[in-house]
């Protein structure tokens, strides 16, 4: 940047990608509602469906207000660049999907949403791609997990909801070992509390839905390439990976790999992956997260503030048995979070009442301030079930191989007042515990 | 497509086309801990128009083999053997930075069967700050930074090599990362950046060229500023060869940073013998 440092996290996360449209002079992005762009001639439509220039044609594919979208998330996260999607689920699908195809195996953390360990578990099983669920924090399990057929090592940055912190340096290493790459959810923290590609994972996205948008009012997922992972090297050394480092028939012969010594992953996600499974984002969804992002520091911020004091009250009270936060030396991530999360471990984390399932229904109706609902990082505070909502697909063995229990409560600590939150807890703590006399 | 050059395999990226030397002939030469790949938009599209390109992984570069050139000198008699090696009579050369010199260099020794020569991004004398080639060696992801920096001149690249959604300076770093490791040998940043600082052949190079010479220089570079290309310039005017000039409003990068008229710069200047 001619005449500047090299750009910090909050300056990137209000210009990167963005600069005052050069037509209107609209200094904040405008939403490119458009669903094709005008090519200047045969010649150059030509020349932008085989790859040779670059522009936008079809916004299934690509779209102004994404691509800034884009290059922000992909800028915060230290990638080189990245692919909305309609949902984190589809960012997910997206990212396996460009991968392998049937007789491929994920190793997987169990500590998941329960939403992605549907998708592995139970879908993608459907479709012949296998996948082996392992404690994240038991390293030699990761390892033993390994098959031939391996593929993607795929683990959350903190598991939902118990907060196992990944050991991502470590789970990497042993991942890039077995030659393949380690794909990363990184929803609950974000780019603010981590950069789990500085810590040696290959892949990283986010239900852009959650902190990044942060207003509880779009959906949207987003995969970021770090540029890391040699597709080429591997596919010499195993044959795997084939999609990325071998000529496509579906895409004009095109061997990804060496088109971009770096970025072919992207280049098959969203020449393939957006192309046929279409699972992209709108753009006036894009603007409503670029707008969140804006603010992403402030509010991850205040987020971590709330819930430390929250998190203190909690583990005061007599009718609360657990808090599963590393805040607290009891987690058994609290060494690992001070190390690899040393700005906090997220404002999403769980804790269980000392009562039976009525008394926790109480707790949950008591709260005024506290939203019942199905989502975390919104900038209003949230609370939910995991057992009958979130994860109820999940049988007794999968729960608590998860960290969850049936009087297990998630909360999602928001924005507003600490003390109006920790009121309203209090209040809940107390109509639960009359429930039970 | 692969080829031997010098008894070491070398790679060149030919734009999604056969390899076709009935065709006018492109070479595309990198910079310092860049690759083939920094070109893509401007390669592919020139083989699908009519050329024959070979953009090439210098020696001990990503996936070409053989020693890591130490000198601009050293480079550029590669660039010859390459040629020899693909049987190809004559070609155009287009550099970026150190690749510019090297492009000059090996113009100098094709004589005629130097077609055209583009330099992009170029400077001369191409000096490395003692501090900047100190930290290459010792410290060689903290000077990446600080030519990642040097190199870009906006935060908003448009649409770019990898197309929308590329965020072109983390591009830039980790292709950066990946040409280091690439060797395990040589440190080729500080190798590379030594080559540049201790040239001392431009201006003779220049007056042996015999063909077209097209500068492509950023108004913003920091790292070869237009004026810095200045003594070049001139060397193509005394050596009485046609000599152009674009300036584009961005930085170091300019494949990148502005591919489109990066592009339009060079099929203007390809287009005329």
């Amino acid at each position: 940047m001619a005449g500047y440092a090299d750009p910090g996290f909050d300056t990137l996360a209000l210009h990167a990608g963005a600069a005052p449209d050069p037509t209107t002079g609209a200094r904040a992005v405008p939403i490119h509602l458009s669903t094709s762009f005008v090519f200047e001639s045969s010649e150059h439509a030509q020349s932008l469906f085989n790859l040779e220039r670059a522009g936008h044609v079809y916004s299934r594919i690509s779209n102004p207000t994404n691509a800034v979208l884009e290059q922000r998330v992909a800028a915060l996260e230290g990638g080189i660049g990245a692919i909305t999607t309609a949902s984190g689920q589809a960012a997910l699908h997206l990212a396996i999907a460009t991968l392998m195809g049937a007789g491929g195996h994920i190793v997987a953390s169990s500590a998941l949403y329960g939403g992605s360990h549907n998708l592995l578990h139970y879908t993608l099983s459907r479709f012949g791609i296998e996948t082996t669920f392992v404690k994240p924090g038991d390293v030699d399990a990761w390892r033993v997990a390994v098959r031939p057929n391996t593929r993607l090592f795929f683990g959350e940055t903190v598991g939902n909801p118990g907060l196992d912190v990944l050991d991502t340096p470590t789970i990497a290493q042993i991942a890039h070992e077995a030659g393949v790459p380690l794909l990363v959810d990184s929803t609950l923290t974000s780019p603010w509390l981590v950069q789990p590609l500085g810590q040696g994972a290959d892949l990283v996205y986010h239900s852009a839905t959650k902190f990044l948008s942060g207003h509880g009012t779009v959906i949207g997922g987003v995969v970021v390439d770090g540029g890391s992972f040699d597709w080429a090297r591997a596919f010499d050394a195993s044959g795997k990976f084939a999609e990325l480092a071998a000529p496509y028939e579906g895409f004009h012969h095109m061997n990804f790999s060496e088109e971009s010594t770096v970025g072919a992953f992207l280049l098959r996600a969203r020449r393939e992956g957006l192309r046929d499974f279409g699972a992209c984002m709108s753009p006036h969804s894009a603007w409503l997260i670029l707008q969140g992002i804006e603010t992403l520091s402030l509010r991850m911020a205040r987020h971590i503030s709330n819930t430390e004091k929250v998190v203190q009250f909690l583990a005061s009270q007599p009718f609360v048995s657990r808090v599963g936060h590393p805040l607290l030396e009891s987690h058994p991530s609290h060494q690992l979070a001070q190390k690899l999360l040393p700005k906090g471990a997220g404002s999403v984390f769980s804790f269980d009442l000392k009562g039976n399932r009525e008394q926790g229904k109480k707790f949950i109706e008591t709260l005024k301030v506290f939203s019942h609902l199905a989502n975390v990082g919104d900038c209003r505070s949230l609370v939910i079930h995991p057992a009958s909502t979130t994860h109820f697909r999940m049988s007794d063995e999968a729960l608590a191989a998860g960290g969850i229990t049936q009087g297990t409560i998630r909360l999602s600590i928001g924005l507003e007042d600490a003390d109006d939150l920790i009121d309203d807890l209090k209040r809940a703590l107390k109509a639960a515990e009359k429930a039970g006399t | 497509m692969q080829l031997l050059v010098n008894g070491a395999p070398t790679y060149c990226y030919t734009g999604g086309k056969p390899f076709d030397a009935a065709k006018p002939t492109v070479v595309f030469i990198h910079g310092v801990l860049n690759d083939h790949s920094v070109w893509i938009l401007q390669s592919r599209y020139l083989a699908h128009h009519g050329y024959n390109v070979l953009a090439v992984d210098l020696p001990g570069h990503c996936r070409s083999g053989g020693e890591a050139p130490e000198t601009v000198e050293q480079a550029a008699a590669f660039i010859v053997a390459l040629l020899d090696a693909a049987g190809i009579d004559k070609a155009a050369l287009v550099g970026h930075s150190w690749g510019s010199l090297i492009a000059l260099e090996a113009a100098s020794r094709l004589d005629t069967r130097a077609t055209h020569l583009v330099l992009v991004g170029t400077a001369y004398p191409m000096k490395v700050s003692p501090a900047l080639l100190e930290t290459s060696l010792v410290d060689p992801m903290k000077a990446l930074t600080m030519i990642n920096v040097f190199s870009r001149s906006t935060l908003a690249a448009p649409p770019s090599a990898l197309g929308p959604g590329t965020w072109v300076y983390g591009a830039s770093m980790a292709l950066g990362r990946r040409v280091l490791a690439s060797n395990t040998a040589v440190n080729v940043f500080h190798r590379g950046f030594k080559a540049c600082d201790s040239y001392a052949g431009g201006e003779a190079a220049m007056a042996q060229v015999q063909c077209p010479v097209l500068f492509v220089l950023g108004d913003q570079d920091q790292m070869t500023s237009p004026k810095a290309a200045q003594t070049l310039v001139q060397a193509a005017k005394a050596a009485g060869v046609r000599t152009e000039t674009v300036r584009i409003e961005v930085g170091h990068h300019q494949m990148t940073e502005a591919p489109e008229e990066t592009l339009s710069a060079l099929r203007q200047f390809l287009g005329k013998p």
